[in-house]
């Protein structure tokens, strides 16, 4: 956000702000112990608003639930916006300080009345009006979102839309307001710290800005490639297009975790070469030349970085079983056979050199990240605590570059809804199970839910199915079988598949493949199909 | 909250009587009906949670209707209120009035089995129930029947109380004829608290007012809530529940606390054994207790007041009920009380079975839908009451008697009584005697004086008199000449506590008597701290062992652990219940009642 | 700006502490040796067990030193007769109605220097198992015998064991379960006096209950009444040995949140997963993923 990509909050503000948003977040589930510091919060008083399509247990501590359709975020913080500045609920003093672009935005905004923000996203009028000014006015705010915002064909505009909220009040950039993406992956936030994005090097620095590349190819003795890298959208329409010939894929298993399963097939079974290194002999790895059995965790040592941008350190607990190593020393093996002389760094050699190198790390030595449980970013020295709360700088008097307020419209989801597939089908995630169940699918949990259809029992009534039945899901790309689950948290119209199950049930194989151009990430969040009941 | 319920769903009729009591319910959220117009948004969230202290009485509805409470029936109450079924049922399984088993007879007959209904008659009631409706707990037709402590009747003994699904509570005092009149010991004479029971008509406000009533709140509105405060500091009131604080010094910190979000609370859940003066004054004269409160909200400056009435009280129960309406409706009650400017809502609550809920932070949880358990003090209910709010508690016949402070005038109500121990007051007489009621005398009489006035039955000697209830002290023939007095109680090594006197004859077999209370207090603990939840059990076993002479290690050696157990619960219980819990047996081994070799 | 301090004696000895502190607190930094069972680091002080108690003067009673505040000028006794005595009959009386011999922490050696006798209540009971609660309604004692809370072993599913004959009733997992970490209120306390006992509704099974196993009430359970299925199991076995334990702290490979993890290893394999309660992420608490869903490690194809 306006600089480096984390989130601007400490968990801890979350027990003591005023008024907590959580935007397509199902936290109470998918983030428990952050939902923890919410929870704390709830106590001291916070209220809590939950803007979700599916009244999910996260939306069932909320003062006020909104229930807005898939898809329609952006036309909801534009209403929100809209009815903020005609209601003189914006925070004009900070906006002329702090920020630019408010006249553009204003006018964007103008057309998205309550009346229309309601038509879009079913949410009544009076609730969106109700949260617009319950989050201007409050004395401080949280904003959070997760994956609900950012799977889907627009993500950077969604993610754009709420951060003009912030923007517009005030609520970021001091001590109880701020903006939280909460991460889904435990180094999500750690990889793009780390520069695994396309257009980064470590610490978020620009890789086509020649002085900071000259940096690293001073400290490296190599020469990097001017120019960003594809993500990974990019690198699928390559691999169509038979630009990309071959794959190194580390820890993932995109054969299942990625949009349109049928498309993956045809793209990795295309390849010329593809080596996988994981700790499982995953679906993906199966269609690999070769597999490199990679030591897991618990196994090597190394650092993650939280949603609260807090280092931290992993330690090793137990031997790899067999081959496996870890990630680094496999690299520096590849590495060593194709040519190059890299001898294997310890973990803490190799993050001494990356905080030689980026700036915001430059103060977390393994010694300080042991005493203090982990700093948060930017430390840029020994003597820095960490940093609590991201851009304070906006309140200072010399704030700086100011703050972009942004021009975001709405567009409807890609994978429209029709007489043919009149059923929304949305994605995520249940408790006790994570991502493609590879590590989770391991456990015995007894409140595991397998490969369901979850459906409202309205939707079940008129198809004629109950609990248990067997149903064929239908979508333009394809189609699975599962059984149905009555949910009354869903209404009709909307049903609700996790993501963990793909041996049973590959709900990749019903998502649409349309990304967001701006970061490539799947619109995984909104398909449409019909549901046909398998006769028994 | 996320809260998870059970599969199982209400009845029609479960579900219509928790509607009469929350509303129905306005979204399929919160357990309404099927239509899904609210599909896109939910309230809820604390405005739900700021209602649980409605548990209790939508325990009662379900619990009235169907004669348990059964799954489905806590799982919608839950579901409308937002209250985790776990936690509910913890709620409803503190209570003894609430079934949470298997279904119960539609009729159910709880017999008094203690102190004094054992002594009068109880004993060959119980047989003869057992022999019609077979064993406790058990019968399978349309009566069942189990025991009960004290029902508050002991001048009407042997009692029972019959629960009716459907229908409603009925007490049976005495079981075989009914007196539903109030009973009153003595000549009328002089009396002042009680000058009203059994004179007015206790359903009709009219029939109060014109013997006076509402008099003392017109004065109490002319003199100012200071005046009435000042007033009661001069009078020296002090509670009459058991702990003796004054009145005015509790008054004066609520009123001094800010803000108007405060309490009064009149503590009418009368269930000390042997104690049944409060059930006499809102069976007699219910509106007394309501104008006092109102006075009380007057002078403290809380808004809102409730009266916490024993579930064991129907009839005063019901009373009550139909004066808040009747005061209510005459604007005496409400917004701009008695066109005095001021505000005062006031809510009936019932117990449902919990001695432990007479303690007034245990009576705090109980009325916010938690379970019955006291807090530890400090912080004490004039700071940190109910809802964490400010709150006066007082018991009922302190606040009868905050009428007539201000009716004869502070100075008048201090010349009666002792230096310590002002104006009149009450006390319960029962067990062995010829006239077992409620009398008024003045603080200062001689408890000679009371059996007199009551008369000793029995073998017509004295063998031992329960002054203060279960959690009182014997006190043995040579004392009768002890001033009924804090200060005189006292010295005995008693204590006036609720104002109970039960009267036990020289020929009284005291084993079982001591057994039975310390069953009573084994049975009512709370559960919470260590030294009453697991010290009365062990006192209650060393009791039965001395009882039936299977000691362990001989009588010096019980008497060695009585005093231990006695000792680690006087010192380190959280509340009055597990301090007291064995006051009367050491009491009763000092006098050498029980476990003489 | 630092607090500002009160002074109070303890055992005699005049002691500065910040004001707001408990009297648990000031008596430790006074050097004192105070019992402590029910409180928990992270929660509300429940003050049930009384173990911690002590005398203050001018209290009518010994008062819960674990949630009583300091206040200027208090005189604090830890060491006198009376506390001592209330000590001593606290760890006899839980002795007599639950198994303590998994109880961690400091119980063993207290129970050792109080003297405490749990056996001079008489003989336990049979083990016949709870009734179903009916509050207030008398409890027929066997003559001789003393009661105590036996329940049988309840084992519903991998994760974890109930053995709630070991409970001392401390409320920490109740808390844990509920407003002070957790809040599923899975579990509470249902029944009164002798019988309340830890219970879901109507005692359902744990799987068909609310529970949604983070565990986080096996992290305070103090007796060994709670406790993960793999611990369950070596104990009863006799393979568990906390000596022979490594205990390795890292970060869940899960969510984002950063929690951290403690891997308790014996022989090369983890047996346990807590979380350490004086970190800001966690306190102590975990999900079920961050507790149990380490399993496929070492478990590589």
């Amino acid at each position: 956000m306006f600089g480096a990509g984390g989130g601007t909050s400490s968990y801890r503000e979350m027990e003591e702000t005023d008024l907590i948003i959580l935007w397509g977040s199902n936290a109470r589930e998918a983030h428990p112990i952050f939902f923890h510091h919410v929870l704390k919060g709830i106590h001291n008083g916070a209220r809590l608003y939950v803007v979700d399509p599916r009244r999910t247990p996260s939306a069932q501590w909320a003062d006020v639930w909104l229930g807005l359709d898939v898809g329609s975020d952006i036309a909801l913080a534009n209403a929100m916006g809209r009815e903020i500045i005609v209601s003189d609920l914006h925070n004009k003093a900070f906006i002329d300080h702090a920020t630019s672009g408010f006249e553009d935005y204003a006018a964007a905004v103008e057309g998205y009345t309550l009346a229309r923000g309601e038509t879009i996203t079913g949410v009544p009028a009076e609730a969106i009006r109700e949260l617009a000014h319950a989050y201007a006015t409050a004395p401080t705010a949280q904003l959070c979102w997760t994956l609900g915002i950012t799977e889907h064909h627009d993500a950077v505009d969604n993610v754009l839309s709420l951060v003009n909220l912030a923007l517009l009040t005030g609520h970021v950039g001091r001590y109880g307001s701020g903006l939280v993406p909460i991460r889904g992956q435990n180094n999500v936030q750690g990889g793009g710290d780390m520069g695994a994005l396309p257009n980064r090097l470590p610490g978020f620095q620009d890789v086509e800005n020649p002085d900071l590349r000259a940096k690293f190819e001073d400290a490296w003795g190599v020469t990097i490639p001017p120019k960003r890298g594809l993500h990974i959208s990019l690198m699928h329409e390559a691999m169509d297009e038979g630009r990309l010939r071959a794959l190194y894929v580390v820890g993932e298993n995109p054969l299942q975790s990625e949009a349109d399963g049928e498309a993956m097939q045809r793209r990795l079974g295309g390849l010329d070469f593809m080596v996988v290194q994981d700790i499982f002999l995953t679906p993906t790895a199966e269609l690999a030349d070769v597999v490199l059995p990679a030591a897991g965790w618990a196994e090597v040592e190394g650092t993650v970085t939280s949603s609260e941008r807090r280092v931290q350190r992993m330690r090793k607990a137990v031997q790899p079983p067999g081959e496996a190593m870890g990630d680094i020393e496999w690299l520096c093996m590849v590495a060593r056979a194709m040519g190059h002389d890299w001898p294997t760094p310890t973990a803490e050699e190799a993050w001494d050199e990356l905080r030689s190198l980026s700036p915001m790390h430059g103060g977390m030595s393994y010694a300080r990240l042991e005493e203090m449980g982990g700093i948060q970013w930017p430390c840029p020295d020994e003597s820095h605590p960490g940093t609590l709360f991201l851009h304070g700088r906006l309140w200072e008097e010399d704030t700086g570059p100011k703050a972009p307020l942004s021009v975001v419209e709405w567009t409807a989801p890609v994978d429209p809804l029709d007489d043919d597939y009149p059923i929304r089908l949305t994605t995520g995630r249940r408790l006790d199970s994570f991502n493609t169940g590879v590590q989770t699918g391991r456990y015995q949990s007894p409140r595991r839910i397998a490969g369901v259809l979850d459906l409202s029992p309205e939707d079940a009534e008129s198809l004629g199915v109950g609990e248990g039945d067997m149903v064929q899901i239908v979508s333009r790309r394809g189609r699975v079988t599962a059984p149905i689950r009555l949910d009354r948290s869903l209404r009709p119209g909307l049903s609700f598949m996790a993501v963990h199950f793909p041996d049973d049930v590959d709900v990749n194989r019903l998502t649409i493949d349309a990304w967001d151009p701006k970061s490539g990430t799947a619109e995984f969040k909104a398909t449409a199909v019909r549901i046909e009941p398998v006769p028994s | 909250m996320d809260i998870r319920l059970l599969l199982d769903r209400p009845t029609a009729a479960e579900r219509e009587a928790v509607d009469r009591v929350l509303g129905s319910a306005t979204s399929d959220w919160d357990g309404g009906g099927p239509s899904r117009a609210d599909g896109h948004v939910a309230r809820g969230g604390r405005a739900t949670r700021r209602r649980r202290h409605l548990l209790l009485p939508a325990l009662h509805a379900v619990q009235d209707e169907s004669g348990s409470i059964s799954r489905g029936a806590l799982g919608y109450i839950c579901e409308r209120l937002s209250i985790p079924p776990a936690e509910a049922y913890g709620v409803a399984t503190f209570y003894a009035l609430f079934d949470t088993g298997k279904p119960r007879a539609p009729v159910m007959v709880h017999v008094c089995d203690d102190l004094v209904c054992m002594r009068r008659g109880g004993a060959e009631l119980r047989i003869r129930i057992e022999e019609t409706l077979g064993p406790e707990r058990e019968g399978a037709g349309e009566r069942s029947w189990g025991s009960s402590p004290c029902l508050g009747q002991c001048d009407r003994a042997p009692a029972a109380l019959v629960h009716t699904a459907g229908t409603g509570y009925e007490t049976l005092a005495p079981y075989d004829g009914v007196t539903s009149q109030v009973t009153i010991g003595q000549d009328r004479g002089e009396l002042t608290l009680l000058r009203r029971a059994g004179v007015v008509d206790p359903a009709s406000l009219d029939s109060y007012r014109a013997a006076g009533g509402y008099s003392m709140l017109d004065r109490a509105i002319g003199i100012g809530p200071e005046g009435v405060i000042a007033s009661l500091e001069i009078s020296g009131l002090r509670g009459r529940g058991g702990a003796a604080f004054p009145i005015g010094a509790k008054w004066r910190g609520v009123a001094e606390a800010m803000g108007p979000d405060k309490f009064v609370i009149a503590n009418a859940d009368e269930s000390e054994p042997g104690t049944f003066k409060d059930r006499v004054l809102m069976e007699g004269d219910p509106f007394a207790l309501i104008e006092a409160l109102t006075i009380a909200g007057f002078a403290t400056g809380a808004t809102k007041g409730f009266i916490y009435v024993r579930g064991e009280y129907p009839v005063a129960e019901t009373l009550l009920a139909g004066a808040v309406a009747q005061a209510y409706e005459a604007g005496l009650l409400g917004r701009d009380v008695a066109g005095a400017g001021f505000t005062f809502e006031l809510e009936l609550r019932r117990g449902a079975g919990a001695y432990i809920c007479g303690e007034e932070t245990a009576l705090f949880a109980s009325i916010e839908g938690h379970r019955g358990e006291p807090r530890q003090k400090p912080p004490f209910p004039t700071e940190c009451g109910l809802f964490g709010r400010p709150t006066a508690v007082n018991n009922v016949e302190t606040l009868v008697a905050v009428l007539a402070v201000l009716e004869m005038g502070a100075e008048t109500f201090a010349s009666i009584g002792t230096e310590r121990s002002k104006g009149p007051k009450l006390f319960c007489v029962s067990g062995d005697v010829t006239r077992p009621g409620v009398y008024e005398v003045p603080f200062g009489t001689t408890l000679r004086h009371m059996l007199d006035l009551a008369g000793v039955g029995g073998s017509g000697r004295v063998g031992a008199v329960l002054v203060g209830g279960a959690a009182g002290a014997f006190v043995g023939p040579e004392s009768l000449d002890m001033e009924l007095t804090f200060e005189g109680a006292g010295a005995v090594g008693a204590g006036l506590g609720s104002g109970a006197l039960i009267v036990f004859d020289d020929e009284t077999d005291f084993g079982p008597v001591l057994a039975r209370i310390a069953r009573f207090f084994r049975d009512e603990s709370c559960g919470q701290c260590v030294p009453c939840r697991i010290g009365t059990v062990r006192q209650e076993e060393a009791l039965v062992r001395i009882a039936t002479g299977r000691t362990i290690g001989g009588l010096e050696e019980e008497r060695t652990r009585l005093g231990d157990l006695a000792r680690v619960m006087t010192d380190a219980s959280i509340c009055g219940l597990g301090q007291t819990a064995s006051t009367a047996i050491q009491s009763a081994m000092r006098l050498g009642l029980a476990g003489a070799p | 700006m630092s607090d500002p301090s009160v002074t109070v004696t303890v055992d005699g000895r005049d002691l500065e502490v910040p004001a707001g502190v408990s009297v648990l607190d000031a008596c430790r930094v006074g050097g004192a040796d105070i019992p402590t069972l029910c409180f928990g680091p992270t929660m509300t002080p429940a003050n049930a067990c009384r173990v911690c108690v002590v005398e203050v003067e001018g209290s009518r009673t010994l008062v819960p030193s674990c949630s009583r505040r300091v206040e200027e000028g208090m005189r604090i006794g830890t060491e006198s007769d009376r506390v001592l005595h209330s000590r001593r009959l606290v760890m006899e009386l839980l002795g007599s109605a639950s198994e303590l011999d998994r109880a961690g922490g400091d119980l063993p050696r207290w129970m050792e220097l109080s003297g405490a006798d749990p056996s001079r209540f008489g003989e336990a009971e049979p083990e016949k198992g709870r009734q179903p609660p009916s509050p207030g309604h008398g409890h027929e004692s066997i003559p001789g015998r003393a009661a105590t809370v036996f329940e049988p072993v309840k084992v519903e599913d991998e994760l974890y064991v109930r053995d709630y004959s070991r409970c001392i009733l401390c409320y920490r997992c109740v808390d844990a379960c509920g407003v002070e970490h957790q809040n599923t209120f899975a579990i509470a306390v249902a029944g009164r006096g002798f019988d309340a006992h830890i219970s879901t509704e109507f005692d359902v099974a744990l799987p068909d209950s609310a529970c949604v196993y983070c565990g986080n009430c096996v992290a305070v359970c103090p007796t060994g009444a709670l406790v993960g299925k793999i611990e369950y199991d070596m104990r009863e076995e006799g393979v568990w040995d906390e000596t022979r334990q490594e205990v390795t702290r890292t970060v869940c490979s899960y969510c984002g949140v950063g929690c951290n993890l403690d891997l308790h290893v014996q022989e090369g394999r983890i047996v346990k997963v807590t979380s350490p309660h004086d970190h800001e992420v966690t306190q102590g608490n975990l999900c079920i993923k961050g507790r149990f869903g380490w399993s496929y490690v070492g478990s590589g194809q």
